[in-house]
Order: structure tokens, then sequence, then C-alpha cells
């Protein structure tokens, strides 16, 4: 029933915008080449259904044209398929014709898809109904050898506490000769600590012991840095070693912040999702995409995270301001935002919600208390309402409209060129921004203008 | 926040300041404060540490706001309709520089097309998106030649963010007064204003000031000049005189005929150039008496021909007159004064001096001892210079003339110049004609001077004449320029008649290899364009 449900309710009314198009593209390259081939010229026998098919023919170098089909009535991003050679994803050939669509240009009609396109859709249909039934209740998850499965999780469990008591002391003989001969020491030092936490399969201490690495480099003021990171992972070893004694809130946190792997239990949260930012960070093995969605009725923001291996984009994509009826599940862990996308009820679609919004005290205040729940948080996802962008120095701050007080930028946020945008999306003016809140200040990630308005992506 | 990364401007929290001083040093060296009990000193250390650091970070509160920058005056034109504003993200996405260059294929050049979106955006007068505004100071910075339609469309918002980037200045000199506020005339005391900012302003503030006065009252903006006149350095004379240029008339006369006298030779010239394009001034009253004996109808051979006896010698009056003594190198001095004379002299004088013919009776008539091609250059110039359309009709004779593609006795870029001095149907017409009989190979220069879109008999002859030059079988990167301007200029009505040339016709025996295939993607592009550029107009309402 629920497959006949799906069926009715992809009826799409309202066509993307070309960014919500563009945000889907890989890299800046794809871009560009997507946005030349959003025009009629090299197209022909494009169309669209109902269903949330879109496809089309495109002229490439070759004689014959490259057949290109994109569902766009995943809630779990567009699917894509193109008959191109290119290892892009989305290919240039799919953003294309997904802006010749999103340009309500006549080039794409409502109609019944060709044979090539139609084959795709249904396979793609088969495969959810057969992963709907497979996850269905009553079918065992797991491998069927609990006892198996346990002694392994024990196994796991004496090298990570091994890894822990290791790091343990090598903190304590950094602090006993003192941190200026950290400086001296170098990366390599680290680098060799990380390996060691990655042979002890704990990828959470192993990242933060990087991160160790690089801040004797950083700058002025790197000495409070390292103490405070010091002292944070020192509060992870100890957390791990006495998870025991912890509440089971925090023993969760701190077994994700390990890097053991949780599965995404908590009850499912059904709302109108509307997506508020969505950006990539790299690192040389990892891409990661984070999402963030507030829940219109439920005012509560969750994070989706998806990952592609380098130079691919992560499969979940959620343009901003789309809107998805759908369900949430939270990961383990006291003020948990993780959440996994759970069954969705109808494709993403344009909204003009915006999330409700609070002062920067408010904002600041917010981080604090999330702080009790994970003392590990960097940021927490914040609204601010009525705030004006204010040059500062080098600087820029976000001061309430109506009170003296001010936020100020990240310093990560302040070289990107979503500053400026927000900049002039302001003109002085109070505006709307969503972005994160944290001990290194404010980043801002989307804004709205004062009166009517779509949201202005700023990252 | 309270606490930023530098502990100068925070109350030092002392027992952070201890932790931090410990650790630095290393709990070998100094003992750190507190301590519990049954813990080595390092451990302990960390444990305080991270209460520390975990209370630091949950006590952290807004800091005072700085100050506020002066909100940016509004803009009070109508938004952008939302198709167009999805537009302008997509041409302004296509930044140069951003992928490979090479063949362009069957895409639109979208940059390209910016400069008409622009410039119909500003003519239905919609405000800019403000979020667009730093992408379009952007390519404005890049390329000078979008900066006046991009500033005006970006508007007062645009200033108000170029103060706060330097990368944006430009936007800051490109407003008058460099963003400073100009007296207006309704101000009751603008003119005191206007006085001290005169008397006071930086230069670029003065050259701004007096540009928008002669705009606006061409005498007042005189006399104001006049009053510092004499005391001004010979560059800034120069660039005041200039801007008379705006709005000259006759009454400028005597102050011109008092800057002739002007100690530096550059402001003496520019004075002589002013004067002479006022053909009742007494300037051109001279010019006209020394031109006009050097040129002669001589009755005595089989057909009337004009006779040429260039000046024997460029005395102090002439000179006085604006007349540059020294030739250039390769120039005889005699003719180069003789075109000096006859570019300054008013255009009504000849049809009198040479037995009341019309202009294009003059201009038909020989001229002996090779005298011709200097004698109508001369002519060229006066006729652009003063805007006289009857001789520069004349002097451009019928675009299907043979010698009009060739090198006759008017050159394409003083053909193109005459243009100018027509209305833009005429034009249109003549640019037609002419391509119809000498194809495009010349056409370029001429082209850029019609009025967009084109004309639809132009549009016609261009269209034929790429179709004949597919059919001769050269590639079409031969006519890129002229394949580019019909992108930016046909009408967009006209694409429907190009679908007959979107396919890859036939290869003749002749044609270079694959000729067929690039020119059905240039034609493809065209007409791609073309529907863009129609798409465009209608998002912005302007159909």
């Amino acid at each position: 029933m629920v497959g006949s449900t799906f069926d009715v309710m992809t009826q799409q009314g309202v066509r993307w915008s070309a960014d919500q198009v563009l945000a889907l593209a890989p890299d800046t390259a794809s871009r560009k080449a997507g946005s030349k081939l959003g025009a009629a010229g090299p197209w022909s026998g494009a169309g669209s259904s109902d269903e949330g098919a879109v496809w089309g023919l495109c002229k490439g170098s070759g004689s014959k044209p490259y057949q290109t089909v994109v569902d766009i009535a995943d809630a779990a991003g567009p699917a894509y398929k193109c008959s191109c050679p290119s290892r892009k994803f989305p290919c240039k050939h799919a953003l294309g014709l997904l802006l010749l669509w999103a340009g309500e240009d006549q080039a794409v009609p409502t109609g019944r898809a060709p044979d090539w396109a139609e084959q795709w859709m249904e396979g793609r249909r088969k495969r959810a109904e057969e992963k709907r039934t497979a996850g269905a209740p009553g079918s065992s998850s797991g491998s069927g050898d609990p006892e198996g499965a346990r002694r392994r999780a024990e196994r796991r469990a004496e090298r990570i506490t091994a890894g822990a008591t290791e790091l343990e002391q090598r903190l304590a003989d950094l602090l006993r000769g003192g941190l200026a001969s950290a400086e001296q020491a170098g990366y390599g030092v680290w680098e060799e600590t990380a390996a060691r936490m990655v042979d002890a399969q704990t990828p959470g201490l192993a990242a933060r012991v990087r991160e160790l690495g690089s801040i004797p480099s950083s700058g002025p003021g790197w000495p409070v840095r390292l103490l405070e990171e010091c002292a944070l992972l020192h509060l992870l070893d100890q957390g791990w070693l006495h998870r025991e004694q912890l509440p089971d809130g925090l023993a969760a946190t701190v077994r994700s912040r390990i890097g053991l792997p949780g599965t995404a239990d908590g009850p499912p949260l059904r709302d109108r999702w509307l997506v508020l930012a969505q950006y990539d960070t790299a690192d040389a093995r990892l891409t990661t995409r984070r999402i963030w969605l507030y829940g219109a009725d439920s005012d509560r923001t969750a994070l989706l995270l998806s990952y592609g291996a380098v130079g691919r984009a992560p499969e979940l994509a959620l343009p901003v301001g789309l809107a998805l009826d759908a369900e949430v599940s939270a990961y383990p862990g006291a003020g948990q935002l993780r959440t996994a996308l759970g069954e969705q009820f109808a494709p993403p679609a344009p909204a003009v919600t915006r999330p409700r919004g609070m002062t920067t005290a408010r904002a600041a205040a917010r981080y604090g208390e999330a702080l009790r729940a994970d003392p590990w948080l960097d940021s927490v996802p914040v609204t601010l309402d009525r705030v004006i962008p204010i040059p500062d120095g080098d600087s820029w701050q976000l001061a309430d409209a109506d009170e003296n007080a001010a936020l100020p930028l990240a310093p990560a946020a302040r070289a990107r060129p979503g500053l400026w945008r927000l900049v002039a999306l302001s003109g002085g003016a109070p505006v709307k921004v969503f972005g994160e809140c944290g001990h290194r200040g404010f980043t801002p990630l989307t804004a709205w203008p004062q009166g009517a308005g779509e949201a202005v992506q700023l990252c | 926040m309270n606490r930023t990364p530098t502990p100068v401007d925070t109350p030092p929290s002392s027992a952070w300041e201890e932790l931090v001083t410990a650790a630095l040093l290393g709990t070998e060296r100094r003992t750190p404060p507190g301590g519990a009990p049954g813990r080595e000193a390092p451990v302990a250390l960390l444990d305080a540490a991270a209460v520390e650091t975990v209370r630091r970070r949950a006590g952290l509160r807004p800091a005072r706001a700085a100050g506020r920058p002066e909100p940016a005056s509004e803009d009070p034109r109508p938004a952008l309709p939302a198709a167009a504003a999805r537009r302008l993200a997509l041409l302004l996405a296509d930044r140069p520089g951003t992928g490979g260059g090479g063949r362009r294929g069957t895409a639109p050049d979208l940059m390209e097309l910016l400069p008409q979106w622009l410039a119909a955006a500003n003519a239905r007068g919609f405000a800019a998106p403000p979020q667009t505004l730093p992408a379009l100071l952007d390519a404005a910075r890049g390329r000078t030649d979008l900066r006046p339609a991009a500033l005006a469309f970006a508007g007062p918002r645009a200033v108000w963010l170029a103060r706060l980037n330097p990368d944006w200045r430009f936007a800051l000199r490109a407003t008058p007064g460099g963003g400073t506020a100009l007296p207006q005339p309704e101000d009751p005391e603008a003119a005191e204003k206007t006085r001290r900012l005169w008397e006071e302003g930086l230069f670029a503030e003065r050259v701004a000031l007096l540009s928008a006065i002669r705009a606006r009252e061409p005498a007042a903006a005189r006399e104001l000049l006049a009053t510092t006149w004499s005391t001004e350095r010979a560059e800034d004379r120069l660039m005041f005189l200039d801007s008379l240029r705006t709005g000259l008339g006759p009454r400028d006369e005597p102050f011109l005929e008092q800057a002739l006298s002007d100690r530096s030779r550059n402001v003496r010239a520019t004075a002589a150039e002013l004067l002479s394009a006022l053909p009742g001034s007494a300037l051109a009253a001279r010019m006209a008496v020394r031109a006009a004996a050097c040129v002669a109808v001589d009755h005595t051979r089989d057909s009337p021909t004009i006779t040429v006896e260039a000046p024997h010698e460029c005395d102090a009056s002439m000179e006085r007159d604006g007349v540059v003594p020294k030739a250039p190198a390769g120039r005889g001095e005699r003719s180069w004064w003789f075109g000096q004379l006859v570019e300054a002299t008013p255009l009504g004088t000849w049809s009198a001096r040479l037995g009341g013919r019309t202009p294009r009776q003059i201009v038909a008539l020989p001229v002996t001892d090779d005298w011709q091609s200097e004698l109508h250059a001369a002519w060229c110039r006066a006729a652009v210079r003063q805007r006289d359309p009857e001789w520069a009709r004349a002097l451009l004779g019928a675009p299907s003339a043979p010698e009009a593609g060739g090198p006759g006795a008017v050159s394409l870029a003083e053909r193109a110049k005459l243009l100018g001095t027509l209305g833009a149907a005429e034009r249109a017409d003549w640019v037609a004609g002419f391509i119809a009989a000498h194809g495009l190979s010349e056409a370029f220069q001429l082209l850029g001077m019609c009025a967009v879109p084109w004309a639809s008999p132009l549009g016609r002859a261009v269209v034929d004449a790429l179709n004949i030059a597919r059919d001769a079988g050269s590639y079409p990167w031969s006519f890129s320029g002229v394949m580019g301007l019909a992108e930016r200029c046909l009408d967009p009505s006209e694409a429907s008649r190009l679908n007959g040339l979107l396919a890859v016709p036939d290869e003749p025996e002749d044609a270079s290899p694959g000729a067929g295939g690039y020119w059905a993607e240039a034609f493809q592009r065209l007409v791609t364009t073309l529907r863009l550029r129609a798409a465009m107009a209608e998002e912005l309402g302007a159909v």
C-alpha cells in the first residue's frame, strides 16, 4: 500500500530553482559545464512525467546523443542515469537537463517517458519496493550469530581501552615536558600516535590526535588551543575508561565520539523538514556532507550526514529551500542532533517556511546548555533573529538589532564569499541568519531578508 | 564573544592562565595550581584544564556590538520577477576563466549576454536582488565595459557595499563625487555648498561637480569654471575644459576664444577643437577663409575639377587657432596643415565656394593631383565633428558602389564614424546594402555601429551572407566575430528563419573537411542564443 501512496503523491507542482539544481553539482567545473547545457540547444525529446522523472537526449561530440534521465521524486535526493562516459556524478548532462527543466522552459513538456527512461524508472521502483519489504518488521536484521557479534564487540572494546590508556600516557608525557616542546616536535609525532589509534580501532581518537598536530602552527594563541584540545582528549579517554559509571546518554555520546558505529534507532519523528543548509567538507580521504533540517512543526533541528569518496559528491543531496514530509530517527547519545532519514511521504517541494529565531544571548546560552550533554561539542545549530552584520576591525560580528550584543564570526567564515552575500542581503538592516554557534564564533550558513524573499545560501 | 584567542583584551581568569603557563613549561618545571591527591601532576593538570575548558566554553556570552554602519539607502525600484532573478544568477555563474576554453560547441556564451540583460533590466527600472551584488561587482571589476550598466543596476546598495570592501573601490570612483553626495539643486544652501566644494574639493570631486552642473545648467558650469580658471594647474585646466564638451553652445564662444591664448598648448588645442564644432564661431569663420583660399573649381578642363593649393606656411594666427605646425613623420607639412584647415571649416561654406553645388555633387567632382583622399578624409572628419548627416551621406556614397568594399577614398573606420551621424534605420539600411554587395569580411566594424536588435533588413542580409559563406565551403570560425555579434544583436524573432540552417549539409567536393558540421553547430548556437535572449526579454517583461 505504501507504494501506491508514494506514486500518487509524487505529483510535482513546483519546479526547482536554478540554484537548487546547481547545488547538486559535485564540483565547480561541473557547475560550469552544466550551466552551459541548461539551454534548449543541444537537447531533443526532453520531457518530464508526473511521477517525477525528467528525461532528454543531449547532443554530444559523437553521432549518438546521450540518454539522460533523472528521478527527482526520491526524497533522498535525485537519482541520475546518463549514457555518457563521465565519472562525475551527477554528470553535466543531468545538471543541464535539470536546469532546462527548472527554467520552466517549454523545452521540457509533461508527457510519457520513452522506453529507455521508463525501464530505468521501473527498475528503481522495483528495487525500492524490495528494500521496503526486506526492511519490514519480522525480517531479521543482523548476522544471526549474536554470540559471535558480542565476542567481536568485546575484543574491539579491549583494543580501544588499550589505545585510550596509551594515549593517556602520551598526554601525561607531553604535559610533563611542556607544550613548548611540542612546537619543536612537529607533526610526525602526532601522525604516529594517530596511526596507533587507528590500529586500536578508534577513529574518533585518531582524528582528534591528528588535529593536535596542526595546532602548534595555527598562529597566535596556539598554546591555549592545544591545552584545550589535550584536555578534551583526556576527558574523552577518561569517559571511555569509566563508561560503566556514566549515565546512559553520556556513555552513548562517548561511544559515538570514540568512533563506534551506532544505529539510528531513536523513535521516528515525522515533520515537514525544511532544508536549512547543505555543505561539504573534505579531507584527504573523505568528503563529508552536512545537511541541516528544521522541523516546521516540532521546532527541532536535525543533522543528516552523508559521505563520499574523494572527488565524488556524497549521494544524499537536498537543495536548500525545499521541504520534505518525512520521518527521521536520532542516533544514540545525549543531545545528539544526528539523524537518519526514514520514510518519506512525499517528494521534496519548495517551501516558504522560515525557522524560528532567537537573540545572540540566547544562542550563546544554547551552546553552553548543549555542552552539558556533550562537552566535546564545537558548535550548535541556531537561527538568529533580527541581526545585523557589522565590520569589527579585520573581522565581522552579527549584532542584535535591538540590543547591544553581538556574536563574532568564526575565523573560517570571514574569508568565504558567503560573508559578502550576507552583508549585501542585510544592507545594514536586520536579517534572519541560520548557522553554527560555538566557541570559535558564529558560522553563517543561510540567511533570509527582512521582508519577503527566498533563503540565501551563504556556504 | 567575551573571549578571543588573544587574551589581551579579556579579563584573565587567573586559574586558567596558571594552567596554561604550567602546561607550556611542563609540570616538571612548574607545579600546576590545585592538584588532587593521588593524581600525578600532569594528569591533575589535564583534569583541571578539562573542567576549565568546558566551563569557559559554557560561559561564553555575546560581546558588545561594534559601531553599526549607516544602513544602505532604500532602493525604491521594484524587485526583479523571480524568473529574471534566476536567469541573472545563471548569467553571473558563467564567469570567464572558470572552465576550459577551446571550441564553443552549441552552448550560448552566457557572459556575453550579461550586458544586454543589464540594459533591459535597467530600461525596465528593476532593482538588483541584494544577494547578487557581490557577484555583479566582481563581474564589473573584471570588465570595465560592464561597469556603467552594472553599477546602474546594482544601485545605491552597491556603493554602500563598496565602502566596506576595497576590492570594489572602483564603484566609488565611478559614482559621481566618489560616493560623496553632490549638492542638490533643491537644497537651499546649494550655492554655498557648491562654491565650497569647488574651492576646497579634491580634483575628482571637482570634476564630478563640474560635469554634474554642466549636464543641468551649461552656463552655470562655465561661470563656475571662470571664477578660478586663471589659478588652475595646466593639467586640471585641460580636464575642466574637456567637460564643456557636454552641452556645448554658441554662448561658450567668448570663454573658449579666450582659452585660445592659454599658456598650455594642449589647452589651446582643445579650445580650438571645441570652437570648430561651433559653425557660427569666429574661429570657424577664420578657418573657412583660410580653407576656401586653398580650394577652387577649375572650369577650364573638360569637366569641372577641384584644384587644391595647400598653404605654404603655418603662421602665428593659424597656430593660435589650433593648427598644429609640426607634421607627424612621413607626412608632408603642407598637406598636414591643409587637412586641419578643412577639418575645422564649417561644411556649410563649401556649397557657396564651389558653385552652389550640393554635398553629393561636390563629393562627385574629380580632384586634381592626388588631393582627393586628403580632401575627402578631412571632410569626413568635419562631418563627424559637426554631426552633419547630409555630408555624411554624400561621403558614404551608395553601399553597393564597388569602391565601398575596397580601399577607396574613405576608410572603413571613417565610414563607421560617418554612419554614427545617421539615424538608426538609415544606418541599418546602409550596412545591409553593404553586406549584400560585399559580404561579411569587412562588415564587422560597420555592424558594430548598428542599433541592437538589428533591423529586419539588416538581420536578413547578415543571415543570407552567412548562408553564402557556408555554401562557399570555408570554416565558420573565419566569421566568428560576425557570428558572435549576430548572437548578441540579431532580433530573436529571426530565430525561426534559421531553422533550415541547423542540419548538417552534404559536403560539396571543394569544401573544407567537416566544415558542414561546424556550421550546423555554429547556427545551433546562434538559434539557442536567440531563444535564450527572447526568454530573457520575456522574463523581464520587455516584450
